[in-house]
């Protein structure tokens, strides 16, 4: 029965990744762009389910985690020339998990409500910061830089292309999904899960539960900063419109509508909302917001348990 | 010189913190006893403003404006919360949040849509200065405080001898038992909905003329609402509305020595402060 289940998972797995590795090769370029968009959104969504789903902590605070991972790339390739990948990562993930362990020390001291709106005001905190310091982070107009080269070892030099760039993102957003997954099996992950569903009794057992929340949101800080990079790779700049509390909505939005606690879920949730932005946006231009926020109030409402929701239990397994 | 500048910055601060004490206690009343965050309340205070500028172009009557546009999103208040926020009573208080965030997008963004990114003014019923020692100051701010402290005490007074208010004070203890007693309490709840819905309107008009009125100018208000009722302590309606003071006369004072775009930083400094070593907030008597 176990085999029989791990066979199905890792084919669909399969499956599903040789398209995505296959897609850049047939897709137009828009729609090249609008994959990978697709995945690193789908990766932000992703480090915040760690949180929301596995930890029940409602995170609101993930546009600041995502947007400094930004700036902290640009900060890299700014300085340095010619701008290299590596540094990139580095300070992107550097900053964001600073940023992170700041947040997390300060916000797990509260639960539920308290600590979505804490997260959210922190958010807003850096949002300021950023908007206002203008010398150092271009204020309202943000940063624009240059394009790194792909810089793995052994294949030093080459440019990034669309298609190049899709596969580069997909192997970091694989990889990351393999690591969450195992860290929502591991030992670590039961214990977030047990706080999830009675954080006394979780503590009574003898569990230093706050040292596990801080551990959980610098963890999906991490990741979440590891999107913010990506981000910036992609786009070629670093705007504060990314940090403002807005875009930690539209996460939350990403994982209550894919399915809360299934890792998957946030990604295809991201996938839908991005679509059904491109679809609105067509003939409704700027304000694509309102049918989106009228979806969302339903499937609050009627579907809380998401897209994926039917096979959370399948997949956590 | 300075003397004259902190003078006028109390002032400011003062009345800027009736406004936010108006915004704030909505956003209490609302939390205390439906356990909703909501995060609309700053689309509210929006809409009121525009309800406030159509029926001022309307009318030419800021009073009357300020009237109609209070009932108005009174209503609206009361109807949001029947179609969205009823079916999730007894589920997490976390799913109230994603309803009432998914809220003020589509109103945030219909207001975008129905009225143009270009800020609409309200004129000031009041104009004309008045001199006080040092102080040159415009008669309209004060109205601004003394109207919002009216309906604050308005308010107080109405939970305290009002019948209605009694049935609302009752559902807060204990939601059960009051529908025991023969407490209305579905309606109760709407009716609460809709007041706090309207004493965000009313601030909305209220502050009309000080700023622009546009479609994003509610952000900024839920935020300081949030910031002043956890720093206040959730639930509690003096502690909001003298934690909303304290953090517009710090705010105020800050922007003495800073630019007014990062005077806010203050009340986020408050905020963590209060939540290292008083997370049950300031000015509540005995902690949780």
């Amino acid at each position: 029965m176990r085999d029989r289940h791990a066979l199905i998972y890792w084919s669909g797995f399969t499956v599903i990744l040789v398209l995505l590795i296959v897609a850049p090769l047939v897709l137009p370029e828009f729609w090249r762009r609008f994959l990978t968009e697709i995945l690193i959104w789908g990766l932000l969504a992703m480090s915040s389910d760690l949180l929301i789903g596995y930890t029940g902590m409602v995170s609101f605070g993930h546009s600041a985690f995502f947007g400094i991972g930004m700036y902290g790339a640009a900060a890299a390739l700014l300085s340095v020339s010619p701008p290299s990948l590596g540094l990139a990562m580095l300070y992107g993930l550097g900053s964001s998990a600073a940023v992170a362990a700041f947040v997390a020390y300060f916000s797990t001291r509260l639960r539920d409500i308290y600590f979505a709106i804490t997260t959210l005001i922190f958010s807003q905190i850096f949002y300021v910061i950023i908007f206002t310091w203008t010398e150092m982070t271009g204020g309202e107009n943000g940063l624009t830089f240059a394009r790194p080269k792909l810089g793995l070892p052994g294949m030093e030099g080459l440019p990034f292309t669309s298609a190049t760039l899709h596969w580069f993102v997909l192997a970091l957003v694989t990889a990351s999904y393999l690591i969450l997954r195992r860290v929502t099996q591991s030992p670590f992950g039961m214990v977030l899960q047990s706080i999830r569903e009675n954080e006394t009794r979780t503590r009574a057992i003898g569990y230093p539960i706050e040292r596990y929340k801080i551990v959980a949101v610098m963890l999906s800080g991490l990741f979440a900063g590891l999107a913010g990079v990506l981000y910036a790779v992609q786009n070629r700049f670093a705007a504060p419109d990314f940090v403002f509390f807005v875009v930690s909505g539209e996460v939350v939005i990403y994982n209550v509508v894919g399915g809360l606690g299934t890792l998957l879920g946030p990604i295809v949730g991201a996938g839908f909302f991005l679509l059904l932005r491109e679809a609105s946006s067509r003939f409704l231009t700027e304000y694509y917001l309102i049918p989106v926020g009228l979806i969302f109030i339903a499937m609050v409402i009627f579907l809380p348990q998401g897209l994926l929701g039917f096979m959370r239990r399948w997949i956590n397994r | 010189m300075l003397i004259e500048q902190i003078l006028i910055q109390t002032v400011n601060g003062i009345v800027t913190g009736m406004i936010l004490a108006l915004v704030a206690s909505g956003l209490t009343l609302i939390f205390g006893i439906m356990d909703v965050v909501n995060f609309a309340h700053g689309e509210l205070f929006m809409l009121g403003a525009y309800v406030g500028v159509i029926t001022l172009a309307a009318t030419g009557d800021f009073w009357l404006a300020f009237v109609i546009s209070t009932l108005t999103i009174a209503a609206l208040g009361a109807a949001l919360y029947w179609v969205t926020l009823r079916p999730l009573l007894g589920r997490d208080a976390l799913t109230t949040i994603l309803a009432t965030f998914g809220i003020s997008l589509v109103l945030q963004n219909y207001a975008l849509w129905q009225f143009g990114p270009v800020a609409r003014k309200i004129q000031e019923p009041v104009t004309g200065h008045f001199s006080f020692f040092y102080l040159d100051y415009p008669w309209y701010r004060l109205v601004i405080a003394l109207a919002s402290a009216a309906i604050i005490g308005g308010l107080w007074l109405f939970l305290k001898f009002g019948t209605f208010g009694i049935w609302i004070r009752a559902t807060m203890q204990d939601r059960v038992m009051a529908q025991a007693m023969g407490i209305p309490v579905p309606m109760v709840l709407t009716a609460v909905f809709a007041i706090g819905s309207g004493m965000a309107a009313a601030s909305g008009v209220l502050f009309g003329p000080l700023v622009g009125v546009n479609h994003a100018m509610g952000l900024d208000w839920v935020l300081k609402g949030f910031i002043v009722v956890v720093v206040g302590g959730m639930g509690s309606l003096g502690g909001s509305i003298a934690a909303s003071i304290l953090v517009s006369l710090l705010e105020a004072y800050a922007s003495l020595i800073v630019s007014p775009a990062q005077s806010v930083i203050v009340s986020f400094v408050v905020l963590i402060l209060t939540l290292l070593f008083r997370p049950t907030g300031l000015f509540v008597r005995t902690p949780r």
